[in-house]
């Protein structure tokens, strides 16, 4: 039986595809939200420190699983078929919320700098360095709808190098944790603007949900309270009340159905019972994240776009990034761990931009609670990797560690790119994603840069001893992935128009990180939803009833 | 209990199926039962034990024999590390000829220094294999106990975790037996 047409079919629920069900439901429109993985819950927290969505050591708790969806890796090492747990496979979690579900949760504005990366630094060798052709006023009422309708708490007050803002934040911070007792009053030594991390995470209730725990499951994990916030419990509810909205789980999209003349006519996707269902609608908005979307337009062939929709001048895939994460950890002489979650709680964004010589830099936090596994990584370098010695090592440091890090601000590259395999598909049949390229060595420049401050910032602290740890140059994608179907002014340099529409269809968006140009010196969820929001309201403000106005 | 032994000489069975499928080795494989492992066999078992403490050795805290982390290896590789099966025989069987060429006996029965000793040739002569190792060795011994290592919580207990968690429920899934 052929399924009820819609207004709008929107592929992947996360951030971006999350908020537009809501606002296009909201305004009336009929709306199936696609999702490939689960509905997940509060109860589905389990803290597993094996097996979650940051240590994926025993498999992803929030998809995609292992069985069934494989990509290829190009490296110095050639090709490699890579799980959805593996590192290299750059994932993002599918469930419903997306990476929202299970994140760490932090809650930035972008600069006014980060969308005008190329006139503020001029063209960077090999980089694909850009403006957005949006600027930071276009997105601003949108960060502060994202901000409001879905919850930010924190105090940014503080922080002399944020943009404008209209209002302040909903929600207090957090109380200041250990770590924060201790970074706060050297930051201000050092001259710096140490401030309140904002976090998408309930301080105080709000909006019918619990305040945060201070738990040590954070990041990776489900909340157990509900009081860290995503798109799962917020504006994807929303979009179910309005009645307009229909979400389907465990559904995977094959392509997008186009018309004899190349308009969308709807998507192919199997069911949970991996029947191929064909949903009918007078627009496709793509949200996969920036790999899937990527590799989701790729796969749709047609006539008049043999190579993939929306890729006509071969951009679509390109630029792939993410961030960079340089840190330093400082070894205290006494116990810095107080088991206060999150633990990230306090930043500074005296390194975003204006660093002699560099073309950018990024925000610096205190990172999140390591569980004893993760703390495997925090081990210095002059420490052996066994015996005696690591042991000693880790029953001494464990509770006296602090981390800094940050997402540096990366240079996107033309040939740091998603492809689709010719050879190895997916259990649906679906060729994979392919996926090859590094980072610019200018982006671990910076990286190095920052790492240094963030050492500095320990020793003033007070650390005893302190180390670097420096990326290496293999290409940047996972949970931050970005820059895959960039949005621009010019059809032969960029994917999508500035309101988020293909340049070669008036009826396909792409909405999420895969339209960003840069990415920032930040954690780009916020971003990713208040360009969706913003991206909604030119798709309703185009909206005839039937159709987009071209 | 009928149905757990039954599990368990199916676990056996199995393990010794994959294991012939995939070497040539000797060892009394054929025999149901012969090993207390799922995949390993009881000499491959007392081996990955062996440097597994190497890996984490006890002191005033236990190590990781105590640990179980070889329980924890041995269950894995039933289950996501499957892909991982070929690598350990075969890393295994190069300790203990690295251990016979070195000092003429099987790791296990080697005093502590030497077995450091071949250790240490092995991180450099078969790094993939001691990688997983070292890995899976650090899971089995700080990792959650449900996964059949860090027996009664003893690394969380050395560095000072609190547990059980004060906070939220307590429905997640128990530790498993081994």
């Amino acid at each position: 039986m052929a399924l009820k047409h819609v207004n709008a079919l929107i592929v992947g629920a996360g951030a971006g595809g999350g908020v537009v069900a809501k606002e296009l439901a909201a305004a009336g429109l009929s709306v199936v939200l696609l999702e490939r993985g689960n509905w997940y819950s509060a109860a589905d927290c389990r803290k597993d420190d094996l097996r979650n969505q940051r240590t994926t050591v025993l498999g992803n708790a929030f998809g995609p699983d292992d069985d069934r969806n494989p990509r290829v890796l190009v490296d110095d090492r050639g090709e490699t078929v890579v799980w959805p747990s593996e590192s290299g496979y750059s994932n993002n979690a599918a469930c419903v919320g997306g990476g929202t579900f299970s994140y760490g949760a932090q809650a930035w504005r972008y600069m006014e700098r980060d969308f005008r990366m190329r006139s503020t630094y001029r063209a960077v060798a090999g980089s694909t360095l850009e403006d957005w052709p949006i600027a930071y006023s276009d997105l601003e009422p949108y960060y502060e709808k994202a901000e409001w309708e879905l919850g930010v708490s924190g105090d940014v007050s503080n922080n002399i190098f944020q943009a404008r803002r209209n209002r302040g934040l909903p929600m207090p911070p957090l109380s200041p944790n250990k770590e924060y007792q201790i970074l706060l009053p050297a930051a201000k030594r050092l001259g710096w603007h140490p401030f309140d991390l904002p976090m998408l995470r309930n301080s105080v209730p709000y909006n019918g949900r619990a305040a945060c725990m201070r738990c040590r499951w954070c990041v990776g994990f489900a909340c157990e309270v509900n009081a860290r916030t995503g798109t799962h419990n917020t504006v994807i509810p929303a979009a179910l009340a309005t009645g307009n909205c229909e979400v389907r789980t465990g559904s995977m999209t094959r392509e997008i159905l186009l018309d004899e003349r190349g308009q969308a006519s709807g998507v192919a996707y199997f069911d949970p019972q991996n029947r191929l269902q064909r949903q009918t609608a007078d627009l496709v908005i793509v949200s996969c994240g920036a790999v899937e979307s990527a590799r989701l337009l790729l796969n749709t062939r047609h006539r008049l776009f043999p190579n993939g929709l929306g890729n006509r001048y071969d951009w679509v895939g390109r630029n792939l990034h993410a961030h960079t994460y340089p840190a330093a950890a400082g070894l205290f002489d006494y116990d810095t761990y107080d088991d206060i979650g999150p633990g990230a709680s306090i930043a500074i964004c005296d390194f975003n931009h204006g660093n002699p010589g560099l073309a950018g830099g990024g925000m610096l936090a205190n990172e999140f609670i390591r569980l004893p596994y993760q703390f495997m990584n925090q081990v210095p370098p002059w420490v052996p990797r066994w015996g005696q010695a690591h042991k000693d090592f880790v029953r001494t440091a464990y509770k006296r560690t602090v981390t800094i890090m940050g997402p540096v601000q990366e240079m996107p590259m033309f040939d740091a790119r998603v492809e689709v395999d010719p050879k190895v598909k997916d259990y649906w049949g679906i060729p994979v994603a392919r996926l090859s390229g590094k980072k610019h060595p200018h982006t671990l420049e910076i990286a190095r840069f920052t790492a240094g401050k963030a050492e500095t910032w320990l020793k003033e602290a007070g650390a005893v001893r302190t180390w670097q740890r420096i990326p290496g140059p293999s290409l940047s994608g996972g949970q931050h992935q970005a820059g895959t179907c960039r949005m621009g002014n010019d059809p032969k340099t960029s994917v999508v128009d500035r309101d988020c529409r293909l340049h070669d269809v008036d009826n396909v968006y792409v909405i999420d990180a895969s339209v960003h140009v840069t990415n920032g010196g930040f954690n780009p969820v916020l971003t990713i939803l208040a360009n969706a929001y913003r991206a909604s309201h030119h798709l309703l403000e185009a909206w005839k009833g039937s159709k987009v106005r071209s | 209990m009928p149905n757990s032994r039954r599990q368990f000489l199916h676990a056996s069975l199995s393990a010794a199926v994959a294991g012939s499928a995939i070497s040539c080795g000797s060892g009394p494989r054929g025999r149901p039962g012969a090993s207390p492992w799922r995949f390993f066999t009881a000499e491959e078992g007392q081996t990955v034990d062996a440097i597994c403490e190497q890996i984490i050795p006890v002191d005033r805290d236990p190590g990781a024999k105590e640990a179980r982390a070889v329980n924890y290896i041995d269950i894995q590789l039933t289950r996501p590390f499957k892909r991982y099966q070929k690598a350990y025989r075969e890393g295994i069987a190069a300790v203990d000829a690295a251990s016979r060429e070195k000092f003429g006996r099987r790791f296990v029965e080697l005093p502590a220094g030497q077995q450091t000793e071949v250790l240490a040739d092995i991180e450099k002569s078969s790094s993939a294999f001691f990688e997983l190792i070292l890995a899976h060795t650090r899971q089995g011994f700080y990792g959650d106990p449900r996964h059949g290592g860090n027996r009664n919580r003893v690394s969380w207990k050395m560095i000072g975790v609190p547990f059980p968690p004060i906070r939220g429920r307590e429905h997640y899934d128990q530790p498993k037996a081994g």
